[in-house]
This record gives C-alpha cells, structure tokens and sequence, in this order.
C-alpha cells in the first residue's frame, strides 16, 4: 500500500535506466543519504563516530569493493586485507615522500597502487575457480604481509615498523573532529558506492556476472574471460585500496602490519557472504552487522546481566560475544542463504502486497 | 511465514539496537576514573589476566586505604584481546565515560602507537610502565606519554651488558653470536636498533628470528637456532609465544641458561608448563620479580582476598605478572596524588592535571615503604624532559620451581641511550610537526 509503484510510468528511456525505477526506493536513499550528511553529525557523540561509524563507513566501503569481485564476478578472494595494506602504504609513502600531498590524491594513489597489486594475484584467476582461487590469492596476503614487515623502504625504516600520519587536510578543512572524520569518509562511500553501482548495471557489470553464472558459457558468447575477470580484480582492489587508506589514516592514525593481517580477509569475506552476494546495499548491511555487533554485544551483556542480578566478568563477556556473534552467524545463513540484502528485498516485497497478500 | 517475520523482526531489532550503542555510563561524582584496558581472553590472556588482577587488585586497596586523601576511585574494564583495533574502541569509549579518564594503561605496543596519535587530541596521559615506544622518553616531543621504569632500549642495553659480565667484559663479545627470537610486531621489533647499535660497538653478530602472530609456530625459528648455535638468545615474546618457546630449547637442545628473555618474557605462566626443564631460564626483571612477602602484597591479601574482595586466584598474588600489575596502578596512583597537592587535595583532577603529576613525580624509599613497595622497587622520579625516570633492572632465574634474583642492578647506558631517544624522537616530531617544548611550557 505504501510502497506501490502503480501509477508510475516511465515515459522515457532515461527513466527506465535510473537506478531506482520505483519512486519509494528514490526518497527513501535520497533521504537516508540527507539523514547520513545532514542529521547524524548532530545526533551522536564522539564515542559513536569514532568507534562504530567510522569504522563501519570504511569497512563498508571495502566491503563494496569486495563484492565487486565476490558477489559480482564470482572470484573468491582471500586477498582483501593485503590490497587494504597495499593502498594504506602507498597512500602512506605518497604523503611523507611528496611534500604538500593532497591528502585525497594520496589516498587514490592508494588505490591505484592497490589496483596494481590486485591485478598482478588476479592472473591466477584465469587457470584457477573457486576454493583453489581462493587460496591462490592468500599469497597476496602472505606476500604483502612479508614486504611491509621487512622490506624498510615501505615503512620508512622506523624501526618498529610502525607508521603514522601527520594532520589530515582538504584543501583548508582540517579533518580533526571526529564528525569532519565521518563526513569525509561518508563522502567516499557515498562516491564509490554510486560508481559501483552505475558500474555493476553497465555492459562490464553484466559481463561479470556472466562469468561468474558460467564463464564457459560467457566466453562463447564472446565475453573476454581475461578481460572480465582482471577487471574486476581492479576495480575491487581499487576501492578497497582506498578503504585501507582510511583505514591507516582516517581510523586508526598510526598502524602496522597486523593491522591488515588475514583476519582483515576473512571479515570482508564474511561481510559480503553474510550482507548478501551480488548487491552494493548487502554490502553495506553487512559491513554494519560485522563491526557494530559484537560492539554492541560487549556493552549489551554487561547491562542485561545486571538486569537479572548477574555480574559478568570481563572474560565472560568477552567469551559470550563470540559465541553468540557466531550463532547468530549460523543461524542468519540458514534462515536466509542469501544475505541481508535478500531479507531487504523480502522486505519490500511484503510492503507491496500489504495488506492484501492474496 | 511466522519464521519469515521473526527473521524480519530480528533484522529490525538489530538495525534498531545499533541506535542504543551510546556508552550506557551513570557517572558519580568525587570518583576518580580509571579505565583499565585488559586482555582477559585470546592467545595473550595467560599472560595478561594476572597484570590486569594486580592493576585492578592495587586500585581496590586504595579505596580500602581511604583513596587518595578521600577521593574514591572507580575502575572499569574493557576487554581488547590485544588487538589495535579493539584497543582503539575501548579508549574511545572509555575516554569520556565517568567523568573523564584519568590515565590508560594499553599494556600493548601497538595499541600504544595508535593511542599516542589521539591522547594528546583528548588530553589524556599514557603511562606505559616497560612497554610502548622507546623514543617517548623524551618528554620534550612525547607530552602525553610516559614509558615508566624502563624502555625497549633499556632492556636490550641492559641485556648486552649481563651478557657481556658474563663472559668477561664487554669487549670479550666480540664475534659473539646473539640471536634475538622475537614477536614480529612493533613489540619485537622494538629492541633492534639499539641491539644493531650494540652490536657494531661490541663486533657481536645479531642474528635477527621474527616469530609470526600469536607466536605458537615457532619449528623453522628454532631449526636456524639448532643450525647457527647462537652464544646467546633473547626472547622478545609476549603470551603464549613465551612458553612455545622454551618448549622448543628444550626440544632443540638449546641450553636454558644462555637464554635471556625481556622483561615481558620472565613470568610464571611462561616457564610453568615446563617447570623443571625450564630451569636456567633467564629474564630480565623490571626491577621487581616475584615477591610474595612483600608488605604491600600481604596487606592486599588481608584486606581483600580474604574478605572476598580480591580479584582472580589467591595463589597468583604476588606473581611477577601480578606485582607488574599492582606497580603500573600504584605509579598511576602516585602520579595523581602529585597532581592533587598541586591542583587541590581531595579533587577530581583532569587528565591534564594528571599529566602534570606524572611528569613531576618523586618516588622516594620512604614514600615507596609508606605504601608497601618496600623491596620491590628502587626509587625513581620524573621530569619534563625526562618521561621514563631510572631505568634500573635486575636478572632473574626460573630454578625450577620459582624465580630468583641472578644479578646485580643494572642500569641502561645513558651514553647510548640518550642519543638515539633524541634522534629518533627528533625525527618523530619532524614528521608530525611537533616542536620540542620550551622551558617554558613544562612549569605549565
């Protein structure tokens, strides 16, 4: 009932290849995006920027990336965090190498470099699927892990191998507080999620998912395999190239290696599988279920214990997190195999019929 | 269907939870806040559990002491499991929770790189007792951070001096063999360029065997080790990589008496598990090791413990892990009550005033008997320019059974030392735009 689109005729090819065709879904993201800019800075404290939407921002973004190359081309890859470290240190020796750096060129050098790197451990995916891709692109991880431990150019030779940015600047904005952090990562998001959604809608979007469905049926409809999939390998490890730049620069100031380690993979890994394969918004769903989640369990259990006149010692906390993070994990993945994005769209569908469902 | 819109509920109520994450805090007033960030869980936590039950046991006498000329102190834990990223989140949450942090304590060299870019934003000091960078013992770049009792640097230079008493003479090192097996992170890599500095003074070879996150593979480190020979090794490890590893010499067949372990590398829950074959094992001592008949140690177990008050096993107290613990609290402790006899006694002092007491802080031996640490530790007081204060260390053993003193009390070389905190700081300032701080600026 409220969300219908009788009435709704699309008049004009223009119209018919928005993005959004059905009015209700246009206001609802131009709204949220309004919402996101223009009320969020004024509705939350620093503790909430810092700790939950900045990382989340980021990781969704990466995550976005990700799917890219797992949802859409169907390439699994464990590499994520060692393109996240790629475009960190780039972006990081691009800053104190260059003098007067801007800030956002650094961080799409960043990307460039990470583009690079992702292109170079995607040659595998030519002769490998799969489960065997997947673990051909942890070399990435294996690799990058080794070179910024010990290659000291990279890091500039401090000797703990630990690096850190001086001040953040655009053009005069000095992005200090934590709300100018927020806006300025919201701002790649919002940048990079329109890009890869006009791109996933294009010919090479449709090329990707032609592969990934079949690519033995796509090649003989004349779709480069090469061509595709490196593609893909690029345009993924672009975005999350410069989602670790925000990562080193933006949230955490000062980093080191581990900060990118495989673990970094598998979360964005599960990020995608969990949001839903194969859809920017799932990303993003996924992204926020992942970071904020087990946040909120630790300051949730503590305040539900006291409720029942329970204490919970830090460790228990700590231990019941995790195995409810994961049960919920199981437990979302059976009930719904494809993802948040599917509950999404469940969603919608039943607002459509309501309240006639016959 | 009835499933289909419990799942949708549960979307909904998860999306919706997200909102409440806002730091659930009731602050009192008249309570001086101490978060504590604790690694209770993960590979690390053997040896993090008992330095958080010596930090939060110390802060729980001090109350039962009266507080600090009255003011009560209230304690909160944050779990981190040794990872940057939590470390990142517990501090933004605890800054401001309570009425404003007074100190953090990470107990975690990474997390201590990521918290010095943001305490000096938030006003906040870092104390970071035997741990942290080395350089941020220069006060005149490093504001916010106070490495207490020693540094990376220290240790290393205090280690090569044992060494070299041992063989004879600083001089007898020469083409000496020390390999230094170390946590392969900014933790481990810490003690390289002072090591490297030593080395080329000395023509001792360094042979440099980083062992990879969370430290419990550690095969090919110790087939180089049985290869090469080394004269000596230093274990630069943390957690469980510490007890992998003397389980590996005795594997090897390295002898556990040419084995020298930091400071984070010499306590129970590392040589435990092998005991009797750990025997010989030595570890720097950050001044303290074991004391369980130290007075501050008993009065803990007679007011808490025994009323039931205490935190984690009785038989840990007085541990190394434990007393390092009950240390850290007890200069934190100190520092504020330097700060309330300048800012008011009886005050809640801010994080900026708290900064002023660690800097300006003067442990005389009546002042550390007063308060039970008689024997434990050796006086030590702090400048402006000066952020670490003595760096004075002892050796101990593993007998097999419990650890004992082996050695004199070392001191780092301020000659070697000095310099490269200088250079190094120097260049940390130049890189952030950081100006070293006048004369002025420290009676501030």
């Amino acid at each position: 009932m409220l969300y219908r689109e009788n009435g709704q005729f699309k008049t004009s090819y223009r119209a018919d290849q928005s993005i959004f065709p059905v009015a209700q879904d246009r206001w609802f993201v131009w709204g949220l995006v309004a919402f996101a800019f223009f009320v969020v800075p004024f509705i939350f404290d620093d503790y909430f920027f810092l700790a939950i939407l900045i990382p989340f921002l980021i990781m969704a973004l990466a995550a976005v990336g990700v799917n890219i190359l797992v949802g859409y081309c169907g390439q699994i890859s464990l590499g994520s965090g060692a393109f996240m470290a790629v475009g960190a240190y780039a972006a990081y020796n691009a800053m104190i190498r260059v003098d007067g750096m801007p800030l956002i060129v650094a961080l799409l050098i960043g990307g460039f470099c990470a583009t690079l790197a992702g292109m170079l451990f995607g040659i595998p995916s030519l002769r490998v699927r799969g489960l065997y891709l997947a673990v051909a692109t942890l070399a990435a991880q294996f690799f990058w892990d080794w070179a910024f431990l010990r290659v000291g150019w990279f890091t500039n030779y401090t000797p703990s191998g630990s690096v850190a940015v001086g001040k953040l600047q655009v053009l005069n904005w000095t992005i200090d507080s934590p709300v100018d952090k927020y806006l300025f990562c919201l701002g790649f998001l919002v940048v990079f999620a329109v890009l890869a959604k006009n791109l996933v809608r294009s010919a090479i979007g449709r090329n990707w998912m032609a592969i990934r469905d079949m690519d033995v049926a796509a090649a003989v409809i004349g779709i480069r395999p090469i061509y595709a999939k490196l593609s893909a390998f690029a345009v993924s490890s672009f975005m999350v190239g410069v989602a670790g730049g925000l990562w080193g620069f933006v949230y955490l100031g000062s980093w080191e290696p581990a900060a990118f380690d495989v673990q970094t993979s598998f979360q964005l890994l599960f990020m995608v599988i969990i949001g839903g394969m194969g859809s920017i918004m799932g990303a993003i769903m996924g992204a926020a279920f992942i970071i904020s989640l087990p946040i909120f369990l630790n300051q949730f259990l503590p305040v539900l214990g006291e409720l029942v006149g329970v204490t919970i010692s830090t460790a228990g906390v700590s231990h019941a997190e995790y195995m409810i993070f994961g049960a919920l994990i199981v437990w979302f993945l059976i009930v719904e195999p494809h993802g948040l994005a599917k509950l999404w769209s469940i969603a919608k569908q039943k607002l459509r019929v309501w309240p006639f469902p016959h | 269907m009835k499933l289909h819109k419990l799942m949708l509920g549960t979307a909904a109520a998860a999306l919706g939870a997200s909102a409440l994450l806002a730091p659930v805090a009731s602050a009192q007033a008249a309570e001086q806040f101490f978060p504590s960030l604790v690694y209770r869980t993960g590979p690390y936590a053997p040896n993090g559990t008992p330095f958080a039950n010596g930090y939060s046991d110390y802060l729980r006498l001090v109350n039962e002491r009266g507080g600090i000329n009255g003011v009560k102190i209230k304690v909160e834990e944050c779990e981190t499991g040794y990872s940057t990223a939590r470390i990142v989140e517990c501090y933004e949450r605890l800054k401001g929770a309570n009425g404003g942090a007074t100190v953090f304590q990470p107990l975690s060299t990474g997390g201590t790189f990521a918290l010095t870019e943001k305490a000096p934003v938030d006003k906040i000091p870092l104390i970071t007792a035997g741990l942290g960078r080395s350089e941020s013992a220069d006060g005149g770049v490093f504001k916010w951070n106070f490495p207490l009792l020693g540094t990376y640097w220290v240790a290393a230079d205090t280690l090569v001096q044992h060494v070299g008493n041992q063989a004879g003479g600083l001089d007898k090192l020469k083409g000496k063999n020390i390999a230094l097996i170390y946590h392969d992170s900014a933790y481990g890599k810490e003690p390289i360029p002072l090591l490297q500095k030593r080395a080329e003074m000395h023509g001792f070879k360094l042979t440099l065997l980083p062992v990879a996150h969370p430290g419990v593979e550690q095969k090919a480190t110790w087939l180089q080790v049985r290869r090469d020979r080394p004269d000596y090794v230093f274990l630069w490890g943390w957690g469980v990589m510490n007890s992998t590893a003397i389980k590996e010499a005795v594997a090897t067949g390295y002898p556990r008496n040419k084995m020298y372990g930091v400071w984070w590398s010499g306590a129970e829950p590392d040589v435990k598990d092998v005991a009797a074959n750990a025997k010989g094992y030595n570890a720097l001592a950050l001044q303290h090791g074991a004391e369980k008949d130290a007075s501050v140690v008993k009065e803990v177990l007679a007011k808490l413990h025994d009323q039931g008050k205490g935190t984690g096993p009785r038989e840990e107290v007085g541990d190394v892990l434990y007393m390092r613990g009950l240390i850290s609290a007890m200069l934190a402790t100190e520092g504020m009550r330097v700060a309330q006899a300048k800012y008011g006694k009886g005050k809640v002092i801010t994080g900026e005033q708290m900064r002023w007491g660690l800097e300006n802080m003067n442990l005389t031996d009546i002042g550390l008997r007063s308060l039970g640490f008689g024997g434990v530790m050796r006086t030590t007081s702090t400048s402006c320019s000066d952020h670490m204060g003595a760096a004075w260390v002892r050796v101990h053993t593993w007998n097999g059974k419990a650890w004992e003193f082996t050695s004199d009390w070392l001191e780092g070389d301020r000659k070697v030392l000095d310099p490269m905190v200088k250079t190094t700081a120097d260049k940390y300032g130049a890189e952030k735009g950081i100006k070293r701080r006048p004369a002025s600026d420290c009676n501030a």
